[in-house]
């Protein structure tokens, strides 16, 4: 990403001088992907707030079970590798829709869902197995922040997938249009976005708790 | 040049209104008995009263030339004063931004230094230079109302708190409730109370006298009444009050504290004997119930 | 729990406070006036399509700034109310508001004043200002915009919803826990606190994405970053803030709703929650939020200094490294906030020492501002008052949070009146101050007709009067050792000054009364007061280079910026920026769309749903947010062009009329 000072001067959006209707495009797709960035920035302090928390109370059992007790390592880095898996599966949908293949950008994203989908139901699991053995989230600070945390990130999947839904029926219905195009490029970003913040929780929140 | 003449022309008048602006607000700040954190009764306060006056004097420097210089060019340059030594296109000089950028970076420079020395001084955990034997008073705020308990004396006391003049006082301070600020304006400076922690503060009364105290923090519908007399009495007076307070025959049992605690209401004097020494870190460990392995809490010493 | 109402029973109604019904009664009556208006004069299909369903910067901008008007007079009544109360409560006397009442004004008073009077205040000048300053069409999102404004909308009717429906929060503004949570406030205040803000802190999120995109990739060619207004840069800058800081408290609400509805302990007393972490988010989110408030005003006093001295402003750089310089430094001195929660000295000392290091960047800007009149030739317009006003008014305020950034004089100072009176001497000396300036200044290029000055200069002077007598009575009161929120007080020495504080209070009622008769008069007398230049001060940015109001498309031709006061180079240049012979074009604009009215209104629904547990009101309310977004979505005709001819024809007539042809 070019830095604001780098830049020697910006773009009028809608210079006259160039014919508008082929112009409008590529500067919407500009913008927007600027945008989106920024607000990928945002989450970025969003998460950082949360990991925060976490650091300050992760070790506030208040009598409770610890993570070196609550963690299956295994389980998670099976989470992990399926989240991992989802994020090559959309490489090949930006790929297939680069290449202008309807079909297979549609079987990708396919791929991508059913992968990110298996993801929340494990982590649906994970939660639903520690709620069961009581380590709920209001056991102690400890298991708040890990919830938070954890919970935070699988909604962030969670609206991905829906938005990956529309999207697809976007596709399905218009094609691969310049909206559609630039809508997978923005989700895209979001998707492997995820990823990164989940790498951090993983190490910072499992293998550090277990470890 | 016009600018560095009207700057001189300036000066002298700066120089005058400085001063007297200065002599002025000493005055009015200084004025009066009825300040008390303006007319301290011990040596923290009447520190930390000092320190309040020379940084307001320090920051007059750039303050008072501040306010003048914008009445005054407003004034001179007004669009209808028939002789304007217009310069339209004056927008940049090297020697002023100079000036105005390391100035306030001096005086900035000064009261930071300031700072630093100050603040360790003032620490409230610091134990106050003195000969004499320190009296230590455990404080919980409670919904709203304040217990003050004597370990030593084994006594306790709701909204009075008595202590003998030129003795350190070391208060440790804890809630039972929602937070709160334990302050005596004449005496010290004001710590937090936080359940399942413990603040600490230290103070000398100078001369005798009855002081207001109060919770500074807003803690809910009582706040207002949160309040409490400190008094600082001789060394005889302080053994006949801690006699009286330890024969009224109220022990500070469970049942006692419970009673007070569960009361959501401001309440009057109220003694008792025996006091339940460890009441207060009994209190922290409630909410502690299992110490963390590593102590978390900028609050915690 | 009843199914459909949730917590809500007819108890929660407060029929029998009079004081509150009124209020309502009011507030019924001037909306049923509105509404009756604008049916006599058959104007709700213009309200409709110009307005509620605008995507037009300048159209959001207005709405903003009414919100933000109508916001801070409630605001005001909370205050008037608080001063009248505590000018009568010396004990024995409880005065009229039970604690159950006050502790809901106060805080009602802070959560409206930042969130929804200067805030939208400053966004509403931020929407009308920058694309025009930048020479843009609009800003980059156009319908995130709207949303944006409705979302606060949204959040402000929820926090007004309160006053109705059970009761606002009793915690005061920066609701600290534990009193904030469920085992200390049962009751539905703090929940319409949380979601009023959460749901107003999203549209400002997003207006922070929208207005850096717009600022970083819509900048008319040749307006490098360093010739931009300043009004632009400290918009910029305040972006920054918000896209940094915003997150920190959508999380920190996030956590104690959790806290509140889930049992989670982040800062609850016991399962080892730590209260000072709340504490410490809220104010690594709060003091940026100061400057997110002031920057824009700073802008506001940069551009109205150099337009009223006819100069340029001086040590423009400087300037903008002093903004910069405050944008980088407001994240690292949050912990001023609460010296008093016993960290070390060092801590403390830093802190303290970060703090009075922003003054020096604050007290470079006040003596620019101050060179800028040197050698000018200063008119004494409306907004120049304000502007004079401003730099005797915050300078004082500054030295007195240079005070309490010293920890040991904030050990006594610390929570009393001097408080309360230092952050009213820099957010109403400075921001509010700020927005009546910007106001007036660019009131005639939203509006296309001036404010009227006699009116306007009686308001500023009500208000600075007001404003010391109000105020620096408070400052006396903490050194007599007075804490703020107190309800009634047993030292009959503070009453003689709480009563003069009262009376400064009124007499800014009296300003206030003044502002809005202001306004009325001159939309009566509009034809008089018509801006037919669109340069109606002899401006020096780009905004003034286009008619009053502007076109939906702001330029027809888009300027070429070659130095940093760009109007006023072309206007030196001769002529300005219009060339008869110019050859127009079509111009692309986005269509209107109801998308973001619906999303922001059925928000309120998701609030208040969320507020009394009303479960089925939440699903109804976020499935119908999630239509509308896909309607959004899926919309294909969201832009609509602006043929060349009909171009000319604008062009052509604004020429005329102005004189020009």
């Amino acid at each position: 990403m070019t830095m604001p000072f780098d830049l020697p001067e910006a773009h009028s959006v809608h210079a006259p001088q160039h014919p508008p209707a082929a112009v409008d495009d590529a500067e919407l797709t500009e913008k927007t992907v600027f945008g989106f960035w920024l607000y990928l920035m945002s989450d970025v302090v969003l998460f950082a707030a949360l990991f925060a928390v976490y650091a300050v109370v992760g070790r506030s059992y208040a009598g409770g079970p610890t993570g070196r007790e609550l963690f299956d390592l295994w389980f998670v880095l099976a989470e992990t590798a399926v989240l991992l898996l989802s994020s090559v599966a959309f490489g090949f949908v930006t790929i297939a829709a680069h290449e202008d293949r309807r079909q297979a950008t549609l079987r990708w994203l396919g791929a991508t869902f059913a992968l990110g989908a298996l993801f929340i139901a494990m982590e649906a699991y994970e939660f639903h197995h520690l709620v069961a053995e009581g380590a709920g989230p209001s056991r102690s600070a400890f298991l708040s922040s890990y919830f938070a945390l954890v919970g935070t990130h699988g909604l962030h999947v969670l609206t991905g997938l829906v938005w990956m839904a529309v999207t697809a029926f976007h596709l399905a219905r218009d094609g691969l249009t310049a909206t559609v195009h630039r809508r997978l490029g923005l989700l895209g970003l979001f998707w492997h976005f995820l990823d990164v913040i989940w790498i951090v929780v993983f190490t910072h929140v499992y293998l550090t708790g277990v470890l | 040049m016009s600018v560095i003449e009207s700057l001189r022309r300036a000066r002298s008048l700066l120089t005058r209104v400085g001063s007297a602006s200065m002599v002025l607000c000493l005055a009015l700040l200084a004025a009066g008995c009825r300040f008390p954190v303006l007319d301290p009764s011990g040596p923290v306060a009447a520190r930390e009263k000092q320190l309040i006056l020379i940084s307001t004097a320090l920051m007059l420097l750039v303050v008072v030339p501040v306010i003048v210089m914008a009445l005054l060019f407003a004034y001179l340059y007004r669009a209808s004063n028939k002789h304007p030594r217009s310069m339209p296109n004056w927008a940049h000089s090297n020697a002023i931004e100079a000036v105005v950028w390391i100035v306030p970076l001096l005086i900035v420079i000064a009261l930071g230094s300031l700072a630093w020395t100050s603040t360790h001084a003032l620490d409230p955990y610091r134990a106050l230079e003195h000969d004499g034997e320190t009296l230590e008073v455990d404080v919980v705020a409670l919904d709203w109302k304040w217990l003050f308990i004597y370990p030593k004396q084994n006594i306790a006391s709701v909204n009075e708190v008595v202590f003998p003049v030129d003795t350190p006082v070391h208060f440790n301070i804890t809630s039972d409730t929602v937070m709160n600020s334990f302050f005596i304006p004449g005496l010290a400076g004001q710590i937090y109370a936080m359940a399942g922690m413990r603040t600490e503060l230290s103070l000398i009364a100078s001369k005798p006298g009855t002081f207001g105290g109060m919770s500074a923090n807003y803690s809910g519908a009582g706040f207002s009444g949160m309040r409490f007399k400190a008094v600082a009495t001789s060394p005889d007076e302080f053994e006949a009050w801690t006699r009286e307070v330890a024969s009224s025959g109220r022990p500070l049992d469970a049942a006692a504290f419970d009673k007070l605690a569960d009361e959501k209401a401001n309440a009057p004097v109220i003694h008792y004997a025996p006091g339940n020494p460890n009441l207060l870190q009994s209190l922290i460990d409630k909410y502690r119930h299992t110490p963390p392995p590593k102590e978390t809490g900028p609050a915690e010493h | 729990m009843n199914p459909i109402f949730g917590k809500l029973t007819l108890e929660d109604i407060p029929y029998d406070q009079i004081v509150t019904m009124g209020a309502v009664g009011v507030a019924l009556l001037g909306a049923l006036g509105v509404a009756a208006a604008i049916t006599y004069y058959g104007r709700w299909r213009w309200l409709w399509s110009e307005y509620l369903t605008s995507v037009d910067h300048k159209k959001i901008g207005i709405m903003y700034i009414v919100l933000g008007l109508v916001m801070l007079l409630r605001g005001f009544a909370d205050a008037a109310m608080m001063r009248l109360q505590q000018s009568m409560s010396l004990a024995p006397n409880p005065g009229y508001l039970p604690p159950h009442h006050y502790d809901q004004i106060f805080s009602a008073h802070g959560v409206i004043m930042i969130f929804f009077a200067t805030m939208p205040l400053v966004v509403g000048l931020m929407n009308i200002v920058v694309p025009l300053q930048i020479g843009a069409r609009d800003v980059a999102f156009p319908f995130l915009n709207s949303l944006s404004f409705w979302l606060t909308f949204s959040g402000a009717m929820l926090v007004n919803a309160s006053l109705v429906f059970g009761e606002f929060a009793k915690t005061g503004w920066a609701a600290y826990p534990p009193l904030s949570e469920l085992a200390f406030s049962p009751d539905v205040g703090v929940d319409y606190y949380i979601w009023s803000l959460q749901i107003a802190g999203v549209g400002t999120l997003l207006t922070g994405v929208n207005f850096l995109t717009t600022i970083l990739r819509m900048r008319a060619p040749g307006m490098k970053m360093m010739r931009m207004p300043i009004f632009t840069w400290t918009t910029f800058c305040t972006n920054v803030l918000i896209v940094a800081a915003f997150p920190i408290l959508t999380a920190t609400l996030a956590l104690l709703g959790l806290d509140r509805y889930v049992g989670t302990h982040f800062f609850t007393n016991d399962g080892g929650g730590e209260q000072m972490m709340y504490v410490n988010l809220f104010w690594a989110w709060g003091h940026p939020e100061v400057y997110i408030l002031v920057l824009p005003a700073f802008g506001v006093f940069s551009e109205v200094v150099a337009t009223f001295s006819g100069k340029p402003l001086f040590g423009y750089k400087s300037l903008v490294w002093a903004t910069i310089a405050i944008t980088f430094f407001s994240f690292v001195v949050w912990l001023h906030h609460f010296f008093t929660m016993g960290a070390g000295a060092s801590v403390n000392a830093f802190f303290g020492i970060a703090t009075m290091i922003i003054a020096v960047p604050t007290g470079v800007k006040m003596f620019n501002w101050l060179f800028t009149m040197l050698g000018g030739r200063v008119r004494f317009s409306v907004p120049m008052l304000w502007t004079i006003g401003f730099l005797v008014t915050f300078t004082i305020g500054g030295m007195t949070g240079v005070l309490l950034a010293m920890p040991g004089a904030d050990f006594v100072l610390h929570n009393s009146l001097f408080l309360v009176a230092h952050f009213h001497n820099t957010i109403i000396g400075g921001v509010v101050f700020g927005m009546f300036a910007g106001l007036n200044y660019w009131f005639p290029k939203a509006m296309g007709f001036r404010l009227s000055e006699p009116l306007g200069k009686a308001s500023f002077w009500c208000w600075l009067i007001g404003f010391y007598i109000a105020f620096m009575p408070l400052y006396v009161l903490g050194f007599m050792g007075m804490t703020r929120r107190l309800n009634s007080y047993d030292n009959p020495d503070w009453q003689p000054w709480l009563v003069l504080a009262a009376f400064g209070a009124a007499i800014i009622a009296v300003g206030i009364a003044c502002s809005i008769l202001q306004i009325v008069y001159s939309f009566w007398k509009r034809d008089e007061l018509r801006d037919l230049t669109g340069d109606p001060w002899d401006g020096r940015t780009l905004e003034w280079a286009t008619s009053s109001p502007p076109p939906v498309y702001n330029f027809a031709e888009t300027p070429r910026v070659t130095e940093i006061d760009a109007w006023a180079s072309m206007k030196a240049e001769g002529g300005g920026m219009f060339v008869r012979s110019t050859p127009y074009y079509d111009i692309h604009m986005p269509r209107n769309t109801a998308a973001g009215f619906l999303i922001g209104i059925f928000s309120i629904g998701l609030g208040f749903g969320l507020v009394w547990y009303i479960w089925w009101m939440v699903a109804v309310s976020a499935v119908a947010m999630l239509a509308a977004l896909l309607y959004r979505l899926f919309q294909e005709d969201i832009a609509y062009v602006i043929p060349a001819a009909e171009v000319k024809d604008i062009e052509m007539r604004r020429l005329e009329e102005s004189g020009q042809s």
